[in-house]
């Protein structure tokens, strides 16, 4: 069965390690806090200007200058601390952040991604998904593995325009994971979700992997 | 003697505010935005300007005000989402956008406070961000030039100000306010609470007073939430709470 938004964001959490400074992105990324194992020290950065994101507030106790990148309250905890746009963009461009947990439209077997712009459509603009995916030491993308029609979203090249070339490292989707050792290698499929075969993955993808069975 | 001082945000911006003009904006939705200050270059009736501002506003706060009187001619934005008013004015060809990455945008600001003409940034790289940009390539990564950013006017929402024009912000209302503070020709500050020199501490002051030619006491902010996000109390039955983000493990 393809994994569910929950057990999407679950699986990606497997990748945080003990330490890790890391933004989440909008939508499943978000869920990723919900799931970090106990015992291990995480650091959520809001790009908005935060460190040390705390969960959502109680009624009553929401704040308005406190708010995350997605601009929902939220709340501090003791080690937070705040600064500017551009400090928090040093930090992100800087290679300072360890992770980063994006939605997407499209991969491409090179790692590239799309997920700002159907063009033809209104353009709300990039936000720092270009600043993330260029300067964050770790990308992992999690997105449905076809669109809504069936066609692939895993494919040969992205055909909307990009967000970043070349800076995919792993893809999780509600079918599989697929992983990469470096920037510059081709992706390997790790992992199949529950009751998902390898034979389903290969028929809803068009881009080019290894086989880990194989 | 000089003061920076001004009675009101009317008064702050009377002898400024102009047709075709560049203005900085801060805020971050409408998190620190200078709420007073905008309504104050709308009833100037100054027009035909460009904004430099991560958001517009919504349709009915922020910049979304000077939107709906068309005073404005071009966004310098990142993201734009939540205005129905601007999607209108922009698929209709009135009004132009300049999308910009965040973080580019930040350090464009940045940039152009502290006298830089450019810099080289992977953002963007490989992507429509670069197209018509001087790229390099160092160690096989490509960099695209950014240039700095500067504007006539720069207007900023802080917490509290003294009449030196030494600033203090609140928690995730900062954001952009110090960099476009730096970077405004004329740099006027709103502040919630406006105290006599000596009374912050000067080790805790986020934007130093030279970077600010004109203060405004304003009060309070109005606290506009754009996604008031809870979590259910313990023990009572989750209604408005979505997933809680939490910073450690729990």
């Amino acid at each position: 069965m393809p994994w569910s938004r929950e057990q999407l964001a679950e699986r990606a959490a497997r990748e945080l390690r003990d330490g890790f400074y890391v933004n989440l992105g909008i939508g499943i990324p978000t869920l990723v806090a919900n799931y970090i194992p106990s015992g291990m020290k995480v650091v959520l950065q809001s790009e908005n200007g935060m460190l040390g994101m705390g969960p959502f507030p109680y009624e009553g106790e929401e704040d308005a200058d406190l708010i995350n990148a997605g601009k929902q309250t939220i709340t501090q905890l003791p080690m937070s601390s705040y600064f500017s746009s551009a400090d928090s963009f040093a930090m992100i461009r800087g290679g300072h952040i360890d992770l980063s947990v994006l939605g997407g439209m499209e991969v491409s077997e090179r790692g590239d991604l799309a997920n700002w712009m159907v063009p033809g459509k209104m353009v709300k603009g990039m936000g720092g998904a270009m600043d993330l995916v260029a300067g964050v030491r770790r990308v992992i993308v999690v997105m449905e593995h076809v669109a809504r029609d069936g066609a692939p979203k895993f494919k040969p090249r992205c055909e909307l325009p990009l967000t970043g070339a070349e800076v995919v490292d792993m893809l999780i989707t509600d079918l599989a994971v697929f992983s990469r050792a470096d920037r510059q290698g081709m992706f390997e499929l790790i992992e199949l979700a529950s009751g998902v075969s390898e034979a389903e993955v290969r028929a809803k993808t068009t881009a080019h992997y290894r086989s880990g069975a194989g | 003697m000089i003061s920076k001082v001004y009675a009101s945000a009317a008064a702050a911006l009377a002898d400024i505010a102009h047709d075709g003009m560049t203005v900085m904006s801060g805020g971050f939705g409408l998190c620190g935005i200078p709420a007073r200050l905008i309504e104050a270059l709308r009833d100037s009736g100054a027009k035909g300007l460009t904004v430099i501002s991560n958001n517009a506003g919504i349709d009915d706060a922020g910049l979304g005000l000077l939107l709906k009187t068309h005073q404005i001619r071009k966004m310098v934005s990142s993201y734009v989402g939540e205005n129905h008013e601007f999607e209108r004015q922009y698929l209709a060809g009135e009004l132009e956008i300049e999308f910009n990455p965040q973080g580019t945008l930040a350090e464009r600001i940045r940039a152009g406070g502290a006298g830089i003409l450019g810099f080289y940034t992977r953002t963007g790289a490989g992507t429509l961000v670069a197209q018509g940009k001087e790229t390099r390539v160092v160690n096989g990564a490509t960099y695209v030039l950014e240039t700095g950013l500067t504007a006539d006017l720069a207007l900023v929402h802080a917490w509290k100000g003294d009449s030196e024009g030494n600033l203090i912000y609140r928690k995730t209302a900062r954001n952009f306010n110090p960099v476009m503070a730096t970077a405004g020709r004329i740099t006027v500050a709103e502040v919630e609470q406006l105290v006599e020199v000596g009374e912050l501490d000067p080790d805790a002051i986020h934007t130093p007073g030279i970077f600010v030619q004109r203060i405004v006491h304003t009060g309070t902010a109005d606290g506009l939430i754009e996604r008031r996000t809870l979590r259910a109390r313990e023990g009572a039955a989750g209604t408005a709470s979505a997933a809680a983000a939490a910073g450690t493990g729990h």
